[in-house]
């Protein structure tokens, strides 16, 4: 092994049917470093991460652990904990059915009995420690997700671990606990503590970050010290080619067009739907690109959800161009050409055993109806056509979706609402957790789609996506919508102030 | 979810985390036991008053608490095992064949029952947990072949007559303060038979297992979510494989406990225990989704559905057919019950 | 729910396979196989098994008689039931196990009608055809009562149908008063038996309609996608405008009314019910059809056709050991060592490992030489 190396992965292979998911893969990391591993959705990274942890079995290569000689063989998560790997995955992976210190503890402890008063006082001390608002007695499941995130993050980091894998954490957290985060990623480095950082946020990679390690279509493309690898390259390594530049995707473009009078598309008046969400106006205009922004937990997606009739709606009017409707249940929407991309891709999204083809043509198919189904050269048609277009990587039409890549998938979705041709197309947090390239892909789509006349609302937690995209936000906090901004308005502080609720800024 | 972590921080955290899923449906179904029992003893007054009345519900249904026991393991596990009932039988039968015609003794029919159980365990578990075959139709073959072999040993019921097993079979251990007076004034004292003793003895160990031990709180671990469970290094398989186990020992000394009260073997013994044994899991507040569970609920659920035939019967629909429905009727009100409380709990997070 | 997708390794290594292996995968490979090694069985064991004659029924009619027919004739019930079955499997990710109980309920109320409320009748008191519909409205309600538990209040399946399992035949003791009516018009028998001068039992004509009406709807609406979509990701379909409760208890009520046709196939055989005893066990060879059709029973995507193929190789299975005089008894004990075979190598698990050693296996030859 390398002189100061916690943790090498010589040659890791693994195939999934049809993709090569993994090719030769070498990984090497070192005591007291933060190491980001980066690259595309379908790159590799979390397979690598099963990989090491013992989910999925390899099909070559071998791993090595510092303080272990020869390789080690990881069947499972526990033996990667035995080994003094520990990991937060993307997904919450905490039982909802056990307390919050049960849920610190299960699996690591020595002996048979549970001590209850033990493992209460050490978790409240534990979330006491990184302020975690949550009781150690609290069933887990009635916790918000964010508290979900910090408990799994404190079970791992209270292990005595010699490396740390972090996948894509910070996700459903706040700017404050990703703080938080940090600082304890920090204090483990000081401790010698190897660190793996997977994250498609490239402003937190240069935060906290040593080392970068860049995968691309399974294969490794290098390592490089962080301070060799400025962002524009770090993206282009990622995407294989030199980035055609984001800032060619300027707001201009589509503000121009949109009209100021006339009748907006859709216009709701006081609607308020069982979620919780409080009585809120909205409209939206041919052409126009507009942006729902706040907090995780705000009200955005309730919003929306609203608007396409997916929680029950209890108040409010909806027109849409200018003649009242009623919408209360998703297939009303649909019938008025609107579109609604989930912000919970797997929960909502797709369908996952399904194939492409059904996914893609799922939507309209049900607005056919029940007694005229697509025949299937036509439903390939569409299909075929709609693969080329958004150039989804899949091996063929038949291939079930939950087999490809989180970006992919995404873009599976994206064809299903197209294919209906909705004149007014919702997109809930499109880009999240997808690599850069299909990021700028959809942005790029978002403008093509409102200079075509359609109207399209964009939910994103990253704001810099939003000002590229959008040229009216509607800022949401605590389930209301607490300011509008448009024009010269619309500026990153102008923004962070509003959702931080500085009232004199807006309204 | 709504609440992001800021909200939490203001908000009344202690009032709203009082209860988990387990505990609110325990508290229910005790609740509703004692409720339906002292109304019984209100408005129907005479039987169900006496002590002894009370008692026998235990001393009819002992096998069948240890077996609902075991099947509340199961479920707690994610997991359903519809053989219990056919093990009983099965052991009922080789025993009493044993015990008549092949000169066994208590102790054979002892390791009988708990070997006929260990077999049943071993292959079942195995073929759910390590080839992961679902353990409905696995659990299903093992009742088919149960009740196949059961008539293979014998078509015929047997009677028992050895003597240390009816002497045991007719032990009465006295309960001393709950016994009551005669119309002559004589006291009877209220007694329990050993298998009451035996099952309640199961209800408290295996309480304090899942409470207390590593293996009872793998069990809701993996029930609750078990690629998390993996994911947090509990052996998933191996956490299955002992559910699946502990539930077929404790239908082969469920099927040692109801030979106990019956004293014969017979192809029609304990039909439909299954069934009973998964209702009152159920009624006792084990949700069969997996996570959610307690044994002390399933002793009141065994309690509850009896009292209600008891009940029923009392009030003077004592056709046969009445008693089922009646299992069904209340089966069906306490899911709803569940279905509806566990609804409202979710949509107001 | 974090979702760790398993894939079947045998596709990974070669993306160019082998017909053999291609046939293996396919979800039909295990029914049909179950019914080639039956097939075989028999014709080593005993050829005569497949013989088909002419004889004489009861009535003076030449019919055809032998096995093969018993076993066509006799599978009629387990088919539709499969079939339904495997719809509702398919949306709700669970089964249903009140099929039989809801049987002797459809079975009773067409006698009882056919009979006027008589104990024994020698001709029919209302058109054959309309009790049979009423029976089916009937059955229907029960599946939707069913369904509505499943769908309404998210309770799961097999603890909802158990309410039916255990009510069901006291519901139908209470619809014949505790009566074993018997019907002795022959025009009632004709769907159970023959028709006259048809050799071939009526009950294949039945199901092959079914077949046939089932094709159609898979063909020619879309239930088969709608299901589907359902029982995968009800959330999902939900947003893409579906109702997936109304979905789930309209697989419900499909599986009602096949319940309801199979209970009239059944007391059409004897013209009489014994409602405690009528179908007894049939859900769970129903599930098992289900299974052996290769379909999961957690739901999701399904293939009718194995459900039905399935259905066959059980009765095929029933009627070998009967031949062979495993008393009717023992009967389920044949059937659990048989079915625990099938599934143990359909399991992914073993077909995975058993992949694997062939591999290596390969590999080690391919050394060696």
């Amino acid at each position: 092994m390398q002189e100061g190396a916690v943790l090498e992965m010589r040659g890791i292979c693994k195939y999934f049917p049809g993709v090569r998911a993994l090719q030769d893969v070498d990984f090497t990391l070192r005591e007291g470093e933060i190491h980001a591993l980066m690259g595309e959705n379908g790159a590799g990274k979390s397979t690598l991460i099963k990989v090491l942890t013992g989910v999925y079995p390899k099909d070559g290569g071998e791993i090595r652990i510092k303080g272990v000689d020869g390789a080690v063989s990881i069947h499972s998560p526990q033996d990667a904990q035995n080994a003094g790997i520990s990991t937060v995955y993307q997904e919450i992976t905490l039982c909802p059915n056990l307390t919050v210190a049960e849920n610190m503890y299960i699996g690591r402890t020595k002996g048979n009995l549970t001590n209850w008063k033990e493992i209460n006082k050490g978790a409240a001390k534990i979330l006491e420690t990184l302020g975690i608002p949550a009781s150690p007695r609290q069933q887990l499941g009635a916790c918000s997700i964010a508290v979900q995130q910090m408990v799994a993050i404190a079970r791992a980091v209270d292990m005595d671990c010699k490396v740390l894998i972090l996948d894509e954490p910070t996700s459903s957290l706040d700017e404050q606990e990703v703080e938080k985060l940090f600082g304890l990623m920090r204090d483990l480095k000081a401790k010698g503590v190897g660190i793996i950082f997977v994250t498609h946020f490239l402003d937190q990679v240069y935060e906290v970050c040593d080392r970068i390690t860049v995968l691309r279509d399974g294969g490794l493309v290098g390592e490089y010290v962080i301070e060799d690898l400025p962002r524009v390259r770090l993206v282009s390594k990622m995407l294989g080619k030199e980035l055609d530049d984001m800032a060619d995707i300027k707001k201009d473009v589509c503000t121009a067009e949109v009209s100021v009078d006339g009748v907006p598309v859709l216009e709701a008046e006081g609607l308020s739907s069982s979620a919780g969400i409080k009585p809120f106006d909205f409209s939206i205009r041919k052409g126009e690109v507009n942006g729902l922004t706040g907090l995780l937990g705000s009200g955005r997606s309730e919003c929306v959800r609203a608007i396409f009739g997916a929680d029950h709606v209890t108040a409010g009017t909806v027109k849409m161009n200018g003649k009242p409707v009623k919408i209360s249940k998703p297939l009303d929407a649909m019938k008025h050409g609107i579109g609604y991309l989930p912000e919970d891709r797997k929960g909502d999204g797709i369908v996952g055993d399904l194939s492409v083809r059904e996914n893609i043509i799922l939507a309209l198919q049900v607005m056919k109806g029940f007694f005229r189904p697509f025949s299937r050269a036509q439903a390939e048609a569409f299909a075929d056509e709609y693969i080329k277009l958004l150039e989804i990587k899949t091996a063929s039409s038949d291939t079930p979706v939950k087999s490809l890549s989180g970006g992919n998938q995404q873009k599976v979705i994206l064809a299903r609402w197209l294919l209906t041709n909705p004149q007014y197309l919702i997109l809930d947090e499109p880009t999240r957790g997808i690599d850069i390239g299909t990021k700028v892909e959809i942005q790029k789509l978002v403008l093509k789609l409102a200079s075509e006349g359609k109207s399209v609302t964009f939910i994103s937690s990253e704001i810099d996506e939003m000002l590229r995209t959008c040229s009216r936000l509607v800022v949401m906090r605590d389930r209301k919508a607490v300011g509008e901004l448009s024009g010269e308005n619309l500026t990153q502080s102008q923004i962070m102030a509003t959702i931080a609720g500085g009232d004199e800024s807006c309204q | 979810m709504p609440n992001g972590i800021t909200l939490d921080k203001k908000g009344h955290l202690k009032s709203r985390t009082a209860m988990s899923d387990t505990m609110l449906l325990l508290t229910i179904t005790v609740v509703v036991f004692f409720v339906m029992y002292f109304s019984a003893v209100l408005f129907l007054g005479g039987g169900f008053a006496k002590t002894q009345n009370f008692l026998n519900i235990l001393n009819n249904n002992a096998s069948l608490i240890v077996l609902s026991v075991g099947m509340s393991i199961v479920m707690i596990t994610g997991g359903i095992d519809i053989s219990v009932g056919g093990v009983t039988c099965l052991v009922c039968m080789v025993s009493a064949v044993n015990l008549e015609q092949h000169g066994g003794n208590l102790l054979t029919v002892v390791l009988i029952s708990l070997g006929i159980g260990l077999a049943f365990g071993v292959v079942q578990g195995f073929l759910v947990a390590y080839l992961e075959i679902q353990p409905f139709i696995v659990s299903l073959a093992g009742m088919f072949f149960a009740k196949g072999m059961t008539t293979i040993v014998s078509k015929e019921p047997v009677r028992v007559t050895n003597e240390a097993f009816l002497a045991v079979k007719d032990t009465r251990i006295y309960v001393p303060g709950l016994g009551s007076y005669n119309k002559l004034g004589e006291y009877i004292p209220a007694y329990v038979e050993v298998g009451v003793v035996v099952a309640l003895l199961v209800v408290v160990v295996l309480f304090c297992v899942l409470r207390w031990t590593k293996l009872g709180r793998n069990f809701y671990a993996v029930g609750g979510n078990n690629q998390s469970a993996n994911m947090l290094g509990i052996n998933v398989k191996r956490t299955k494989f002992m559910a699946h186990l502990l539930c077929s020992m404790l239908a082969g000394l469920g099927g040692l406990l109801y030979f106990l009260h019956v004293g014969s073997g017979d192809v029609a013994n304990a039909a439909g225990d299954e069934m009973n044994a998964i209702a009152s899991s159920i009624i006792g507040g084990t949700l069969l989704t997996g996570g959610v569970g307690n044994v002390v609920g399933t002793l009141f659920g065994v309690l509850s559905l009896n009292t209600i035939k008891r009940i029923v019967s009392s009030l003077g629909f004592d056709e046969a057919w009445w008693s089922n429905i009646t299992v069904a009727a209340m089966l069906c009100l306490f899911l709803v019950v569940q279905s509806i409380v566990l609804l409202r709990k979710n949509k107001k997070k | 729910m974090p979702v760790i997708v398993k894939e079947p390794k045998e596709q990974v290594k070669k993306p160019q396979e082998s017909f053999w292996k291609r046939m293996t995968r396919h979800q039909l490979f295990i029914p049909l196989a179950a019914l080639a090694l039956l097939v075989l069985f028999n014709l080593i064991a005993d050829p005569s098994f497949f013989a088909v004659s002419i004889k004489q029924n009861s009535l003076g009619n030449p019919v055809l008689s032998g096995n093969i027919i018993s076993v066509l004739d006799n599978a009629s019930e387990l088919v539709l039931l499969a079939i339904g079955m495997t719809l509702v499997t398919a949306s709700s990710g669970g089964q249903d196990i009140s099929v039989g109980a809801t049987m002797a309920i459809a079975g009773s109320v067409i006698l009882r009608m056919v009979c006027g409320g008589q104990v024994s009748a020698d001709s029919p008191c209302m058109p054959i055809l309309l009790a049979v519909l009423i029976g089916i409205f009937v059955s229907m309600a029960f599946g939707a009562f069913n369904g509505a538990l499943v769908a309404y209040f998210k309770i799961q399946p097999m603890v909802a149908t158990l309410i039916m399992f255990t009510a069901g035949r006291s519901i139908a003791a209470w619809i014949n008063n505790n009566e074993l009516p018997i019907m002795n018009d022959v025009s009632f028998k004709y769907a159970g038996t023959f028709l006259p001068g048809i050799p071939v039992p009526t009950p294949i004509f039945i199901t092959i309609f079914m077949v046939i009406v089932f094709w159609a709807l898979l063909k020619f609406t879309n239930l088969g996608l709608y299901t589907q979509a359902v029982g995968i990701n009800a959330n999902s379909s939900h947003l893409n405008g579906l109702n997936p409760q109304m979905i789930k208890l309209l697989t419900y009520m499909i599986l009602g009314a096949c319940v309801a046709v199979a209970g009239f196939i059944r007391v059409s055989r004897s013209g009489s019910i014994n409602y405690s005893r009528i179908a007894e066990n049939i859900e769970m060879d129903a599930i098992l059809a289900v299974a052996l059709g290769g379909n999961s029973l957690s739901g999701g995507k399904f293939n009718i056709y194995g459900s039905i193929i399935g259905a066959y190789v059980i009765q095929f299975l029933t009627t070998t050991l009967y031949k062979y005089e495993v008393p009717s008894t023992a009967l389920p004990a044949y059937k659990a060592v048989v079915v625990i075979i099938l599934v143990v190598l359909s399991a992914p698990v073993v077909r995975e490992k058993l992949s694997h050693m062939k591999r290596t296996a390969g590999k080690t030859v391919k050394e060696a030489t």
